[in-house]
């Protein structure tokens, strides 16, 4: 099993005919995931891969049923648009990859989504990974890469970093640990699913018996994860990572914004409450799978 | 960050039914004696993104012509942060009965705007708020659905507000929340918002915070970067800003950290590609004790040109001592598009410095052998990893190649771009560039390189020579995705027939600002 992501879910992809659509649904598909239409408003008729493209998602609901996610590769201005067609469509999941969506339009799709009793990961995200199982998004780029570096087993990875994502993927597989869903958030302040939300999704999951958060300073994910531990809503192991020690403090860009959110969103209190409520917190890394294979041989005795 | 000064916050409150002090610009001493008679004695206030200006002296309440003209003068010869001080706004007085707080602000990870009112406002704002929580309302605002007055009179209330001035402040914030939705506002801050003695609800202070994302939807605000810099754009951002603005092919970020720097002084052009990444990247080249010229992330797959350009503004900082490049170490861009538009930039400029990229990730073999090979006869020594190196290992061999100097003396380069276009056929590419082909190479070129190598496989060979498979509009409006094989590969493999010329406004052709 995996999370959000299944070998029987049939998978839409937005912006399909445009340069990075065509290329992840080649990655998408040459890994075993569902792409069964496409959309690009003024194309339908076309094929990409194999795969119809339509001028909207209700046309293509129309012939091929129910389909149950979009990836979404169009421009950032229309991607607002795009993801209420979707979800108006029925869909209930969109994996929003493209970086630079006006914030007013994240929180109009944050809205839809809970009108339409949907959910959704990004913006600005790599995708949604799980070994053996398919891929949403571009996470490995290629699907010799991604057979190379993923390999299923038993680690839940939710992260903020696309890169630190692959990375740390790839350097777990290295010791022989495998990973069960590998979910990388999405970089921009306000997201569909974030830590929280996805840790969540982990504690359910059969396959999944240890967490790896890769946090990053501002916001307060790592804080509500946290918090989420402390209360004992999660009771899997959890390894974390907080990027930035050495970068700037996130600027504060107002007066309100600092009233409302104190000091949430520092590196050294994310750090403290996540270590507080139970959490390995590693300075590097490169030391993350070390504190994995330690912890999973301990749950094997 | 997007900021907006304190009068054209005021005039965008105005068009949506605010109140606003009278008020005029000023850009010279000259407009002194106009303003004096219109105005009066009021109140004189720099225009700068800084708050607390009154204790830096930036606002003032002249008595006089004299008094004005006076600190006209002052403010404008003072800079703030780097920031001159360009104009100046001259308000009417106002008889303040009252202050209070009102904004809009944006929480991380919150899906709303949340409004915030305190009845007690001015400077100092935050601990007026943890000393009086009672007097402070929070409310989460749906955009599709902005608040009745009925919904905030008694949330006003509970801050001891009363009587008339009830509607008055339900009305005020009612067009607060719509001037922040409508100019997509990260953060709108009135303080104070002022109760005068007539009666009347003023905005006597306004910052607004765009969101930079949203920018594009907003020219009149005039906003030359969308990004957060702070200090005043340099020529180089801004050179790197118009390159990124429309291209929405990956993410090209770049600011410049270190200025005036001397040769020899341990400061690289820096190279990154994503924001975790490349922290680590930084972090690590510290360690060795260098500094970064600039901070740069090219990520989300970026086209090559992208990362041809990137490096052409990199390399055009003068005096850095290397050229140094790492992301997260296992990319899932393909990493030999990036190796191909740093091969380009390092063809056609020939640094004299070391060059030391980890390209770790997809294509990374690809990346590698292309970055050392097409490089071979050019004064720089470059080497490249993958995903096996660690980033300290890569500042590690910087740091060997900067102590020994260039080792390769081959003064003499054989095989550096000329960049004249000598074009038989050419075509325009969706960023202005233009592809020239020069036949009299290509009849004689055996490998066809150009073709076989076109990420987009939109050449093909007809008569000896290769030429397009689909229309010129469709290649101008993206079909050609700039991966630049035409060139780079032609120039390795084939008989240099191809070229891709790519202007980037503001640089010339030695890449100099």
């Amino acid at each position: 099993m995996s999370i959000l992501i299944g070998k029987n879910k049939k998978v839409l992809v937005q912006g399909i005919t445009g340069r990075e659509g065509r290329a992840r649904t080649k990655l998408m598909l040459d890994i075993g995931t569902q792409v069964i239409a496409g959309v690009t408003p003024g194309q339908a008729g076309l094929e990409v891969l194999g795969v119809p493209v339509y001028d909207t998602v209700a046309e293509a609901v129309k012939i091929h049923g129910t389909i149950d996610i979009t990836v979404v590769f169009v421009p950032a201005p229309i991607v607002k648009n795009a993801v209420i067609e979707a979800f108006a469509s029925g869909i209930k999941l969109a994996v929003i990859v493209p970086d630079r969506v006006p914030v007013y339009d994240v929180m109009a799709i944050s809205r839809a989504a809970k009108q339409y009793g949907a959910r959704f990961t990004g913006p600005n995200t790599l995708g949604i990974l799980s070994p053996g199982v398919g891929i949403l998004g571009m996470i490995g780029g290629n699907a010799d890469s991604v057979k190379k570096w993923f390999k299923s087993g038993s680690v839940g990875i939710s992260s903020r970093s696309g890169g630190l994502t692959t990375a740390t993927a790839y350097y777990l597989n290295k010791d022989g640990i495998g990973q069960s869903t590998i979910v990388h958030v999405g970089g921009d302040s306000l997201i569909g699913l974030p830590h929280p939300e996805i840790v969540k999704l982990f504690q359910e999951d059969v396959d999944t018996r240890l967490i790896v958060i890769l946090g990053e300073i501002g916001g307060s994910q790592e804080e509500d994860v946290a918090e989420l531990l402390s209360g004992g809503r999660i009771t899997k192991p959890v390894v974390a990572y907080v990027g930035g020690r050495e970068a700037q403090e996130g600027t504060q860009f107002s007066h309100a914004g600092a009233i409302i959110e104190g000091n949430r969103g520092t590196y050294q209190g994310k750090v403290d409450s996540l270590r507080a409520a139970g959490a390995v917190v590693v300075d590097d890394i490169s030391d993350i799978s070390g504190e994995v294979k330690k912890i999973l041989d301990k749950l094997e005795e | 960050m997007s900021k907006l000064f304190e009068y054209q916050g005021k005039n965008l409150l105005a068009e949506g039914g605010f109140k606003i002090p009278r008020g005029i610009i000023i850009k010279s001493v000259d407009d002194a004696e106009n303003v004096f008679k219109e105005i009066g004695t009021g109140v004189l206030k720099a225009q700068v993104f800084t708050t607390g200006r009154a204790a830096l002296g930036l606002v003032k309440f002249p008595m006089t012509l004299e008094e004005l003209q006076t600190y006209i003068s002052e403010m404008l010869s003072q800079s703030i942060k780097g920031y001159k001080i360009e104009t100046l706004l001259f308000e009417e007085k106002l008889d303040i009965k009252q202050e209070y707080f009102a904004g809009i602000t944006l929480v991380s990870g919150k899906s709303s705007p949340t409004l915030v009112f305190s009845s007690r406002g001015g400077s100092g704002i935050e601990e007026i708020v943890s000393k009086y929580p009672k007097s402070v309302f929070f409310l989460d605002i749906n955009p599709d659905k902005i608040p009745l007055p009925f919904e905030l009179i008694p949330l006003l209330k509970k801050t001891g507000i009363s009587g008339k001035v009830l509607n008055l402040l339900s009305d005020s914030l009612i067009s607060l929340v719509k001037t922040a939705i409508k100019t997509e506002a990260k953060s709108l801050e009135i303080n104070p918002l002022v109760l005068t003695d007539k009666g009347k609800i003023i905005a006597a202070d306004c910052h607004i915070t765009v969101d930079d994302y949203a920018v594009f939807r907003h020219p009149e605000f005039g906003i030359e970067i969308a990004r957060e810099l702070g200090h005043p754009p340099t020529e180089l951002e801004k050179i790197a800003y118009a390159v990124e603005k429309d291209d929405y092919r990956g993410t090209f970020y770049f600011i410049q950290l270190e200025d005036n720097f001397k040769k020899g002084a341990g400061v690289l052009g820096f190279h990154g590609a994503g924001g975790g990444g490349s922290m680590m990247s930084m972090d690590a080249l510290q360690k060795f004790g260098y500094k970064v010229a600039n901070f740069c992330d090219t990520s989300g797959n970026p086209p090559a040109s992208k990362i041809y350009r990137a490096a052409k503004i990199i390399l055009s900082q003068k005096n850095i001592d290397g050229y140094f490049g790492s992301g997260s170490g296992v990319a899932s861009q393909e990493q030999f598009y990036s190796a191909m538009g740093i091969v380009k930039a390092l063809r056609e400029l020939n640094p004299d410095i070391p060059v030391v990229f980890r390209l770790g990730g997809n294509g990374e073999e690809r990346a590698i052998r292309i970055l050392e090979d097409y490089t071979k006869d050019l004064k720089p020594t470059v080497r490249c990893y993958g995903k096996d190196t660690s980033v300290s290992e890569c500042a590690s061999e910087m740091n060997q190649l900067i102590a020994q100097g260039n080792l390769k003396n081959n003064t003499e380069t054989l095989k550096v771009n000329n960049r004249n276009l000598i074009s038989d056929y050419s075509f325009k590419t969706v960023t202005n560039g233009t592809v020239g082909f020069n036949y009299a190479l290509c009849l004689s070129c055996t490998s066809k390189v150009c073709i076989s190598e076109c990420q987009s496989g939109i050449l093909e060979e007809k008569n000896g020579v290769p030429v397009l498979n689909i229309s010129k509009e469709d290649v101008a409006k993206g079909k050609c995705t700039e991966c630049l094989a035409c060139e780079v590969e032609c120039f390795a493999h084939g008989n240099g027939g191809g070229r891709i010329d790519l202007p980037i406004p503001g640089l010339d052709k030695e890449g100099s600002v």
